[in-house]
């Protein structure tokens, strides 16, 4: 028996009559149409289906749609400002923080909110930050690398911390 | 010619707006009007027999479309799994595999029914309600117990579970260095086996058009043309009535090459129902199914003078296939053609043995191979180094093939293009700050610290392949293609074989051929992973190959297009073709660059009438490229770290690589491989392991939470260098870097591990050296060490 479920995602607010046990990922991806959150594993260790809810970084396989009636979803089709992209997206192209790319959405969001909780981290709360997000292709350097950058770019005033790779000629 | 502005540039890439604004296309991102969803039905049983299925209850499950098994698709499927010839041509038992079982099951995971409904949820619901009956069998899963005479058998009506034993060069060959050796040192070493862990599963949408018949199908592929040759070869089309589309693809580390059972199942149960079906695997379902690395026993033994003299090797290999053949498994036989790796050996012998148990295949993992080649050989050069109380560095250098003897052939007949090992060992030296760190060890040594220096000096033969070599082992040439044409007005088209999946084709590609052309980069599009478009066939991306061989066909058939414009810039310029130059991307007159005729001006031209007599229209060409020979980057890896001995953990101080993959044509890509590889080579060292239980055959490591692929929390700071050896081997003077990081890695952490624990009398670690084997380790090593202080016999 299908419920209804009204939200707000990426800023328009949606009404869809769901079944109960529909895992919100899916419902952004099949019902909402939004196919940049992307699906890696089926135990929530992976954290590429993340997205903000009510601005916390959720994994969007951890809810039920029908559980984030009236919330403010926000996925990566909703960070962009037009054809600007948001300095964390920025910064994954200016510093190659992502080959694949599936993990990415993931990885930007998390980094959102990594990032507004802590606009100016320390590599070791970067990699804190985004431990439960896993990528496979970039071992990490060039994502902990542009974490670091979007936090300059975004305006932290602390000091920048040691650089994450140093070599190459 | 045209100046060089785009090849060695750090360019950003292309591809990535799309990908970090969600504008990406992967394979789930896809659906056709009407389509309906396939769940698999699978054996949970490593080994058994299949006594009975009832469908009744899933047949009348709300929303079941279709309930199909083995008899059904009888005549839908032909033939078996390929299987092609690798380094071990020479098969004993090749078992029969069809991608749905009626009788036997041989790992956990093999498919013996398929639902499919009108929604994901309900054939995964249904799924659950078909009842299949099985008689457990003794499931095969120790390798060296599976060579007994009176082992269980892997299928039942096998004679052994001998897949291939294959001597390829005799134990006599090393006699007389093992004879005349002053010291030998013996080693087994074991190759986990590993789950390539794309973070994008698999996925399959199929749609068979009943009326035209022509079959659509969109998949995660490396290689979407051998798989519309071995899907539609099996289903009786011909290719031009299949189409295979690979968009954006989530990674694949080579378990994205063999053709699946469920890439037969899904476009044949498209066609038995006349609608588009849809399949997306499961992250526990990929654990289970998609083919692993590794699972490898080496028995190694190093003869030398004491003096580190290398007399020879005797190497044997004993590789775990699987339930049957990976299609490409027996390529990773090349660990032992591989063995001797950057050094001059008198002789290696080698013996390479495949044993069929009761898992899923194994088959090419991100080195396939080479890994554990350079794994093996590193670590006997430190064994041999710490037996003869020689420093690991100078017994490498005393042995490495110097760069003055290039091009070099190995005893396996295979010819190194080009290397400089000792520039890149020094240069890595010089960047860890080597001498000053021994001397920190030896103090640190005193007072109780375990600090361990690991080297791994590699080499990699990549790039496939000489059609020759590459037929003999493949059955197929393993050249690329490459399409280039120019529109109207001056946009240019490229379509490459090669399949980009993460490595930044679209970005690098377009970068040689807007240089080749001489037109803005911008201009330039490279398509892909679309078998309607581009030439016959395309080979795909694997074993490092994309741009020594891909980005090469790419140059030639740019080039192919410039000689013809050439021609007719010479018309248009009223003058001798060989009068007209091509420089900063225009055509002139010698010695008069001020009326020029630029690449689109051309192309525009050759679209028009008053062509030169018997000129074709348009300025567009395919090439093929068969490299003369294989690509071999090398390098040194150093690895710095501290074993706390009563914990078993490790702490990185410093990871230093200095590779060498000869010109580069984009420097940050390069960097992000190199990162990827040495972090995926350093999980294997530490981290993870598919783990079976030894007696039943169930997958314990069947989810995320299980296998352990690593954080961002567990990585150390890498340090890059690089030296830089052109390869002969090919125009642009460019080798493969894919791999490198994985081939690399594994050696450097486990000889620091040894390395660090050497005072305690260990001489060998295997992996995963997670901290309850290293702390085992360490407490055994311990134990001895006090009884022998107390009287008991030396250590050997």
């Amino acid at each position: 028996m299908k419920r209804k479920v009204a939200l707000t995602v990426n800023g328009s607010r949606r009404e869809d009559e769901v079944e109960p046990r529909l895992l919100l990922v899916h419902y952004l991806r099949d019902v909402a149409g939004l196919t940049g959150t992307h699906i890696g594993c089926d135990t929530s260790q992976c954290g590429a289906c993340t997205v903000l809810v009510d601005g916390k970084a959720v994994k969007s396989c951890t809810l039920f749609a029908v559980q984030a009636q009236d919330a403010n979803v926000q996925t990566i089709e909703g960070l962009a400002d037009g054809d600007k992209l948001h300095p964390l997206q920025q910064a994954f192209w200016d510093n190659h923080g992502l080959q694949c790319g599936y993990c990415t959405p993931g990885f930007i969001m998390a980094g959102v909110y990594l990032l507004a909780e802590n606009p100016n981290p320390s590599d070791d709360e970067i990699r804190k930050g985004l431990e439960g997000n896993l990528c496979r292709c970039t071992g990490y350097v060039n994502i902990i690398k542009s974490v670091k950058d979007a936090a300059q770019k975004m305006g932290a005033t602390k000091s920048a911390g040691t650089p994450v790779t140093a070599g190459g000629d | 010619m045209a100046v060089s502005q785009m090849i060695g540039a750090k360019i950003h890439r292309r591809e990535d707006p799309r990908l970090v604004s969600g504008h990406g296309h992967y394979v789930d991102d896809f659906n056709q009007p009407g389509q309906v969803y396939a769940s698999f039905i699978r054996s949970p049983y490593a080994h058994a027999k299949i006594t009975s299925i009832d469908l009744t209850e899933a047949t009348a499950a709300k929303g079941v479309v279709a309930v199909y098994t083995a008899k059904d698709f009888q005549g839908q499927i032909a033939g078996t799994h390929p299987t092609v010839a690798g380094f071990a041509a020479e098969k004993k038992t090749v078992p029969e595999r069809f991608p749905i079982v009626s009788g036997e099951v041989t790992y956990q995971g093999e498919i013996v029914a398929v639902i499919v409904a009108d929604s994901s949820y309900g054939a995964d619901d249904a799924a659950n309600l078909v009842n299949v009956e099985y008689e457990v069998l003794p499931a095969v899963m120790d390798l060296d117990e599976a060579l007994k005479a009176d082992s269980p058998k892997a299928h039942i009506d096998l004679a052994d579970n001998v897949g291939w034993d294959i001597t390829m060069v005799p134990w006599e060959a090393t006699e007389a260095g093992f004879s005349s050796a002053e010291v030998v040192v013996k080693e087994r070493i074991h190759q986990q086996r590993l789950a390539p862990t794309s973070m994008e599963t698999r996925g399959i949408l199929a749609d068979y058009d009943t009326f035209d018949k022509k079959l659509t199908i969109w998949m995660s592929s490396q290689n979407p043309h051998f798989i519309r040759l071995f899907v539609g070869g099996a289903m009786g089309l011909p290719e031009s009535s299949v189409r295979v589309i690979s968009p954006d693809v989530g990674g694949g580390f080579g378990s994205k090459i063999s053709p699946y059972p469920e890439d037969y199942l899904v476009p044949a149960t498209s066609r038995l129902l006349g609608r588009p079906v849809k399949w997306s695997e499961s992250r526990t379902e990929s654990l289970q199914n998609v083919t692993h690395g590794r699972g490898q026993i080496f028995d190694v033994e190093v003869a030398a003078k004491r003096d580190g003299t290398l007399l020879g090797m005797r190497v044997t290999q004993f590789l775990d296939l699987g339930a049957y053949h990976g299609t490409f498994g027996a390529f990773q036989a090349c660990a032992c053609v591989m063995a001797g790796g950057a050094y001059k050996w008198p002789m290696i012998s080698a013996r390479t043995v495949g044993v069929l148990t009761n898992r899923v295949p194994t088959d090419p993992y991100r080195g396939a191979g080479r890994p554990e080649a350079t794994h093996l050989c590193e670590r006997m050069m430190d064994r041999l180094a710490l037996e003869i109380g020689m420093d690991p560095a100078a017994l490498r250098r005393k042995n490495f093939i110097q760069a003055s003897e290039f091009p070099f052939s190995q005893n396996f007949g295979l010819v190194i293009d080009s290397g400089d090992y000792e520039k890149s060992l020094a240069k890595a030296m010089d960047i860890v700050g080597y001498d000053a760190l021994r001397k920190r060890q030896a103090d640190l040594r005193k007072e109780g610290r375990y600090l361990g220096i690991g080297l791994s000096t590699w080499i990699e033969l990549c790039g496939f392949g000489p059609s020759g070599l590459a037929a003999a082992t493949a059955g197929f040439a393993l050249v690329e293609s490459a399409q280039v044409k120019i529109h109207p007005t001056g946009s240019v088209a490229v379509y490459t074989g090669t399949h980009s999946h993460g490595q930044g084709h679209e970005t690098t590609f377009a970068q040689i051929v807007a240089d080749t052309l001489g037109v803005p980069y911008d201009q330039v599009q490279i398509r892909h992973g679309d078998t309607n478009e581009g030439p016959g066939f395309g080979f795909g991306t694997y074993g490092s190959r994309s741009l020594a061989v891909g980005g090469m066909a790419v140059r030639m058939a740019s080039l192919k297009v410039v000689d013809k414009a050439k021609k007719l810039a010479a018309h248009m310029l009223e003058a001798a073709e060989e009068d007209v130059v091509f420089d900063q991307g225009k055509f002139h007159v010698k010695g008069s660059p001020e009326n020029g005729k630029a690449m689109g001006e051309v192309a525009f031209a050759s679209f028009g009438g008053g062509l030169p007599e018997g000129m074709e229209q348009g300025l567009e060409a395919i090439a093929y490229f068969d490299p003369p020979n294989l690509v071999w980057p090398f390098g040194a890896h150093i690895a710095v770290l501290e074993v706390d001995p009563d914990t078993g953990s490790v702490k990185f101080e410093q990871y230093v690589a200095v590779d060498d993959c000869g010109n580069v044509i984009n420097p940050m890509i390069v960097e992000g491989q190199l990162h990827g590889g040495i972090v995926q080579g350093l999980a294997q060292a530490l981290f993870e392991d598919v783990a079976y239980d030894p007696e039943s055959g169930q997958l314990r490591t069947g989810t995320m939470l299980d296998y352990t692929i690593p954080t961002a929390n567990e990585i150390p700071i890498l340090t890059l260098g690089s030296t830089v050896t052109p390869t002969p081997v090919n125009e642009l003077g460019v080798k493969g870097i894919g791999e490198a990081g994985t081939i690399a890695a594994s050696g450097a952490v486990i000889n620091a591990i040894t390395d660090a624990l050497s005072p305690l009398g260990i001489k060998h670690v295997d992996m995963p050296a997670s901290p309850d084997r290293l702390w085992k380790q360490i407490q055994e090593a311990k134990a001895k060490s006090s009884s022998s202080a107390n009287g008991g016999g030396a250590q050997a």
